[in-house]
């Protein structure tokens, strides 16, 4: 009795741990819920929608999205690197990303203050609401994010590198994408769907 | 390997700035179309990060489907809620 893989499987693997992808799917999953709950508050309302997304500047929802898609080429980059055993160069490129995710939280950090300063708060209706709760729960990730990237720095700083520790370093960079993944649909949902 | 990956990453931000300017009430107009393709270019955004820098593309034939279904399924149901708005 072979226990081989079929031969349409043969060559492919999981990204990083198994653990970690049915983590990252499942995270998927309550985004997706969160994003039906941010469609069905346009439907329900469009014209709040539309004015309260006005009140948004959608010049640093942009650049936000820059950020973390520049973050997550670099992280791209450095697995690359971690695979070719240059970990000098692998830890540089996270470090890059970890630049881009602190350039994310200031451009945020501006925008929250720039809202409740004119008066935007999340109990101004339910657009508000679920901006400050999508936002603020991915902004949780992002932190959780700096802190999985310091992670596979500390690995890739450590050669030589073995599978295990290639398979670790993955799993932090899938963790990595999934953040910026979910931004990309919040951008769209939130900034430019009125 | 690295030229595939900044080239993707170039389409990313195009399609940014593509769904930013649709989004503001340019090209198609506001209105259901500028929504939908707003969505669409969402979603093959979320694709080409899975493929590319997730690198799905390689993953085992179940993984991969998930990642579909879901990059199909999720924007299909945000029109439907959309549109029965």
């Amino acid at each position: 009795m072979s226990v081989r893989a079929p031969a349409a499987e043969r060559g492919r693997r999981i990204p990083g741990e198994a653990g970690v992808w049915v983590f990252i799917l499942g995270d998927m999953l309550v985004f997706a819920v969160l994003f039906g709950v941010l469609v069905a508050t346009q439907a329900d309302d469009p014209a709040l929608y539309e004015r309260s997304q006005n009140e948004l500047h959608v010049g640093l929802g942009a650049l936000n999205t820059a950020w973390l898609l520049t973050s997550s080429l670099a992280v791209a980059l450095g697995v690359r690197a971690a695979r070719a055993q240059d970990g000098g160069a692998a830890a540089r490129l996270f470090l890059a990303a970890v630049g881009c995710a602190i350039a994310f939280i200031a451009f945020k950090a501006v925008e929250y203050a720039d809202l409740l300063g004119a008066g935007h708060g999340a109990r101004e209706n339910d657009f508000f609401q679920y901006f400050y709760c999508a936002t603020g729960l991915h902004l949780l990730h992002v932190a959780i994010g700096i802190g999985v990237l310091g992670a596979a720095i500390r690995l890739v700083r450590r050669p030589p590198l073995s599978s295990r520790d290639l398979g670790a370093v993955e799993s932090c960079t899938s963790y990595w994408h999934m953040v910026d993944l979910l931004w990309i649909v919040l951008f769209a949902l939130l900034y430019l769907l009125g | 390997m690295s030229k595939v990956l900044v080239g993707v990453w170039a389409v990313l931000i195009a399609a940014t700035v593509a769904s930013w300017w649709l989004g503001d009430d340019h090209g198609l107009g506001a209105g259901d179309a500028a929504v939908l393709a707003v969505l669409a270019i969402t979603f093959v955004k979320v694709w080409l990060v899975g493929m590319h820098f997730m690198e799905l593309r390689g993953a085992p034939r179940a993984l991969r489907h998930v990642f579909d279904g879901y990059v199909v399924v999720v924007p299909v149901a945000l029109a439907w809620i959309y549109l029965a708005g």
